[in-house]
This record gives C-alpha cells, structure tokens and sequence, in this order.
C-alpha cells in the first residue's frame, strides 16, 4: 500500500471549488451617493453542486451573480473589492476579452424573463448555434445539427420545425428551456440561475426545475440558484446561503437551515411563509423593510428589525462563523446561541 | 328572465344568503386581424363560471396564466362587459338581491362603492403624479361629497387603517416601497366602505416578509369590517393559508370547486392534484410524490376537445377525448371530471 493512498474510513476528500468568491464588494456611484448592495459576500462552489442564494428584492444577490459574470455597468458601478477566482483565474482581473471567452462557453446564465433575454429577431436555432460557432468555431451546419440535439435535450417538443421558430412563437415555458439549451451548449462548469422559474406557471416551474436537476446529474456542472422562493431552495439545493443587505447571514446545508435556522433574519423569513402557518392564523412577520443600499445601518444589518438586538450589534459588525453546535453551518450574528427556535 | 336570485350552490348551504352569486358567467373577446381589424373570431376566456360568495369570507379562484381568471373579476366589477351570465348581489340579506350584469349605468355607479378591486401591482395602477392623499380623497370626493377637514381626516384615518403613517398623505406613489404601495392600493379600494374586494394576484409580486405583512393585512380588515374576497391567485401555498372556498380554474372553466380543507388535502380533479404537487415546499426532506404534467396550457383560441384538460393529464381516458364533463357533486365539492 502506497503512502499516498486514502484511509478506507475516511471521508472522501470534497472536490476542490470550481468557483470561490472571496471578500467581495460591488460598488454603485448614485445621485443618493455609494451604494453598496454587495458588502464582502464569500462563498465557494464546488462541481456537481447546487448553492441555493436567497433573500429578498435589494440583499444584493442579482448584483453578486453579474459580477461574477463581469456584467456590472460600469460607471457607475465597481467592484470594489475582493476576488472571483474560476478555475483558480481571478476573473475581477481579467480583462474584457477574457471574460467573453469564458461567458457562454465555462460560465452561463440563465434569466428571469427569457422574452428579454432572447433576440426578437433570431431563430431560436440561430440563438442556440450563436456560442457553438463562436466558442467551438462549429460550421453553420454543424452548429445547426447541434442546436437541434441541444433543443431535444432540453425537451421541447418537434425541435427539427421549432429550430427556425422565432422567440414569440414560443410559450414562457419553451423560451425557458431555449434560453437553458444556449446556457448548456459549450458544457460550462458553472451554471448561474438568476430566478430562473420565477415568472413561470407552477406547473411549468415544476418542468424546468426536473430538468435542470437532470442536467446537472448528466453533466456534472455546478449551479448557483438565486431565488427568492425558499420552497424552490430546499428542493433543489444542497447548500445555501442567505443574504441580507449585501451580506451573507447565513451558510447552511439546506436540511440545516430549514430544520434549525441559525440567523434571526433566516428564522423571520421561515416564519413568515403561508404554508408552515395554520390557515387563518396570522402569519409571524418581520417588522420594517430592507434598507436602501446607500443607508444601510452600521454594526449588524439585520438589527434594526432584529428582536436580539442589543448595543453590541450597532457597534461591531458580526464576521460569518460556524456555529459551535454545529461547525458546518456558518451564522453573522453575534448571538446565535440565543436565535429563537421556529 | 329570471329577477330573483338562484338558491345557493351547496346542498346544505350555511344559514343565511351568499352576498354573491355567479351563474353561467361567460366573456368572450373578439379576435382582429390585420390592419382593417377585420373580425377574426373569438376567444372564449371565461366559460359558464357559477359560484357563491358569502359574508366575510374568502374564494381564491385559483389557475395558470390565460386560464380566465382574472377575466372572472373584471367582468363582476364590469371592467369589462360579461357576455353572458348572472351575479346577484345581496349586501342586505333584508333587502333584494340585484343582478350586478344588468345594470344600468346610473344604477352600476351607485352600487360601484360596494365592490373594488386590488391590482398585482401597485407601480401601475398608483398614479405617480398624484400624492396618495390626492389618489384616496378622490373617491371620497366624488362619492360622498366629502372635502376640506372631514376630507383630510378621513384619508388619515384609511392610512392608519392599512398601518401607513397618517403623514404619508402628503407624498407620492415613489417615496413607498412595494410594500406600502400595496397597503396603498389597498387604502384605496376601501376608502368607499366596500362589502368585496377583488384582490387580482395582489401580494404576487412581494417578497415573502413583506407578502406576511399584507396577508395578516387582509385577514384583520376581513375580520374587522366583514369584507369579503375574491382572492385571485396561482400560488397554492397563499391560498391555503387565507382561503374558505377553493375554485380551479383550467382553460376558461371551473374544473373544481369546494370548501378549503376538502379540495387541497384530497383533490379529485387531476388538474388539481398536478398543481399541488409541483409547488415546491420548504422542506428539504419532502418533495412529495410530483406528478410534472407534460407540455403547456393549450391555447384558449383553440382549445381541445372533449375534456379540455385531457392532451395533459396522466389519467386520460378514451371518453375525455370526446365528451366534456360537466360539474357534480362527489365528495363534498364539485368537480368536473369524468374518473372523478
């Protein structure tokens, strides 16, 4: 037996992360002045992974998604801070050049709103062959064939006559699975998913979301899954993370964080779903809303609306650290020990 | 025609009078083409809807997009003209019902106070030129004659209603976030004192700590002031959590109606069942068995034959591919579905 060789009882080594986001700080110049919707946002993601991202309209989860993706307009944004590392390459140092080779081919996204997202005035079939002929330099009748096997995959029906359709010929649910067919043309290692079900039908959202389990499965790729829908997170992710104006709150594996949520703010948003309330009850909210990202409040975030809330929260910002009951769950609070129980 | 109100739609109805009921409540639009908008047929978008509404209490009238149901509150409020179809209106179980659709125009704008509607987005329906104050005294003005101090305090008082800050008066749709737009639109509705509201998809557009806040909302001003609901919606897990009566609708038709407990703990239709079991729970450890029905809602241009369900359900037999089901009683609500 070699030196080198795994004990048998060991747990098997985790895959090294294809995508690790340290310290990260978006920036925005506004007429209100800086704004800061992404304030040191870390995580990693490893392949074959789904990382739920959740929290409310203004936690900065759509902000940390572009920049990942090098899409922050700037001005007037910036990234102010931090590292992006794919593969090992920082991509905040990356040039434009490079970052449009890795777009589409290593890295993809899919949208909301695929009818904004697609060109009116392309074929779908030209759509899906767009980063075959550019990334893999495919000839157009090679691409063609492709984009028609990508269309099956992606199971929408007739795909030789809806190749040549064009985007308004198709349901909200077809566009869905034509935007997912361009996002997996070039096998990307890292799929992000910005609410990718959010504007579809509950039956539909339940379509889209089976197949995007089943292609990840076959392919091995790693998802962040931005949503704002927590029943979406705990069927689809294997680890999550909460935001909270620009912060992450909470690190959880997803049976953790739905079992025994450790940040008060998770706990808030648990409380407040419909469903785990008795009908006709009133539902357990949270008090006030987010605030705005050029006024966010000093110390903890969250203690505004936090019923923890003591004069150490103003003064010192909580750091993400694991919990001592349980070391896998990481929480910004400096209170967890006494985050009630839901 | 008949000038009375028809008999409720249960068997054994609660004591008392439905404050509404729907029969046989069809909309039709009709479809142009070309430049000339030449006539080009029509689509049927809402097709023999009967139900009941009674005192403070809550319908969700529940289905996917184009299936007919905000047509359904649009044409109650005759926001848009019914093609066809009956709503008796009793606010007063002492006085006579009235049928809301053949109304006159005098006789509609004198009955407008009693029923309002809330829309899915209050960005739209707020008119950003207008501070709310302006926005909630303009029904009060014009209904009610009311201006000046008696004006002023009753805006403060609707503000403080909805749990806005009386001051809020003096400022514009902009200065609120989504929520407080919503309690806005909601101000709104009930600045002329309504027995029902429509709530079109009213918290869909909020996020879920905000959505909480609304809801108890609704719930208090239901309680408090014996309003009832037509609570439009696609998503299940809020309409079991407001809802008395469940209605599913598919492709312009009810395909199942009845009591909230009944209809969302044991579903007969297969449309029903579907749509249960694709919402996606907050519970990591249980998805539930999840029928994913095949394919779209088909077009309402062209619906299918027979049951109009059938291209889609698992269950699909021969017989549905021909004859439609109709609505009948089986296990205590309605549903219209041939296995049933």
């Amino acid at each position: 037996m070699s030196p080198a060789a795994t004990p048998m009882n060991a747990a098997p080594r985790e895959p090294a992360a294809i995508l690790e986001v340290d310290g990260l700080c978006t920036h925005f110049d506004t007429e209100d002045g800086l704004a800061r919707p992404v304030d040191g946002v870390s995580f990693s993601l490893r392949p074959g992974e789904t990382l739920g991202l959740v929290g409310e309209s203004g936690c900065g989860k759509s902000v940390t998604s572009l920049s990942i993706l090098g899409l922050i307009p700037k001005p007037p944004g910036r990234i102010a801070a931090g590292r992006i590392l794919f593969a090992g390459e920082d991509l905040v140092q990356a040039g434009e050049k490079r970052l449009r080779q890795l777009r589409g081919r290593r890295l993809s996204m899919i949208f909301q709103e695929p009818m904004t997202a697609l060109n009116p005035v392309l074929t779908v079939g030209e759509q899906v062959a767009e980063p075959l002929r550019l990334h893999l330099a495919l000839p157009r009748a090679a691409a063609r064939r492709r984009a028609i096997e990508l269309l099956t995959q992606v199971g929408i029906p007739a795909p030789e006559q809806r190749v040549d359709a064009y985007p308004h010929e198709l349901s909200g649910g077809m566009r869905q699975r034509v935007m997912i067919a361009m996002a997996i043309a070039c096998d990307p290692a890292v799929l992000i998913a910005d609410e990718p079900t959010t504007a579809l039908d509950v039956t539909i959202q339940a379509q889209i979301l089976e197949l995007l389990r089943r292609l990840q499965a076959e392919r091995g790729m790693a998802m962040l899954l931005i949503t704002h829908d927590l029943g979406v997170v705990a069927q689809n992710a294997q680890r999550v993370l909460v935001m909270y104006a620009g912060k992450v709150v909470e690190n959880a594996p997803v049976e953790r964080l739905f079992s025994a949520p450790g940040h008060p703010y998770s706990v808030g948003l648990l409380r407040s779903l419909p469903e785990l309330a008795r009908p006709g009850e009133p539902l357990a909210t949270i008090p006030g809303m987010v605030p705005p990202p050029t006024r966010f409040p000093s110390g903890c975030r969250f203690r505004t609306r936090c019923p923890l809330a003591r004069e150490r929260c103003a003064e010192q910002e909580p750091p993400l650290r694991p919990l001592a009951r349980a070391p896998e769950q990481e929480v910004a609070c400096h209170f967890p020990e006494e985050t009630p129980a839901w | 025609m008949v000038n009375r109100p028809p008999a409720p739609l249960e068997p054994n109805p609660a004591p008392g009078s439905p404050l509404l009921s729907v029969r046989g409540l069809s909309q039709r639009y009709a479809l142009t083409r070309g430049l000339l908008r030449r006539p080009a047929g029509s689509v049927t978008a809402v097709d023999g809807v009967s139900f009941d509404v009674w005192p403070a209490s809550t319908l969700a009238l529940v289905g996917e997009s184009g299936c007919g149901k905000t047509s359904v509150g649009r044409a109650l409020l005759r926001l848009v003209e019914p093609s066809a179809g009956e709503a008796w209106w009793r606010p007063d179980p002492a006085a006579p019902a009235v049928d809301l659709l053949a109304l006159d125009r005098r006789a509609l704008r004198r009955r407008r106070p009693e029923l309002q509607i809330v829309f899915q987005d209050p960005v739209a329906s707020l008119n950003p030129r207008r501070s709310v104050g302006q926005t909630l005294g303009e029904p009060l003005y014009v209904h009610r004659g009311l201006r000046g101090a008696a004006l002023e305090a009753r805006v403060a008082a609707l503000l403080g209603r909805v749990g806005l800050d009386p001051g809020a008066a003096d400022r514009y749709p902009h200065e609120f976030s989504g929520g407080q737009r919503q309690r806005i639109g909601i101000a709104r509705a009930l600045a002329l004192e309504p027995r029902f509201l429509v709530c079109d998809e009213a918290v869909s557009a909020l996020d879920v700590s905000i959505q909480a806040q609304v809801l108890n909302l609704l719930r208090d001003l239901q309680r408090g002031l014996g309003l009832s609901y037509l609570f439009i919606s696609h998503d299940l897990r809020v309409v079991r959590h407001l809802a008395d009566q469940v209605a599913v609708m598919y492709l312009g038709r009810l395909v199942e109606l009845g009591q909230r407990g009944a209809l969302l703990d044991s579903p007969l239709h297969p449309y029903t069942q579907a749509l249960l079991s694709a919402v996606q729970r907050p519970d990591p450890g249980r998805s539930g068995e999840r029928i994913v029905l095949r394919g779209d809602v088909p077009s309402p241009m062209n619906p299918p034959g027979g049951c109009a369900f059938h291209p889609r359900c698992p269950l699909v037999e021969a017989r549905c591919r021909i004859e439609r089901p109709e609505l009948r009683w089986v296990a205590g609500r309605q549903v219209a579905c041939h296995l049933a």
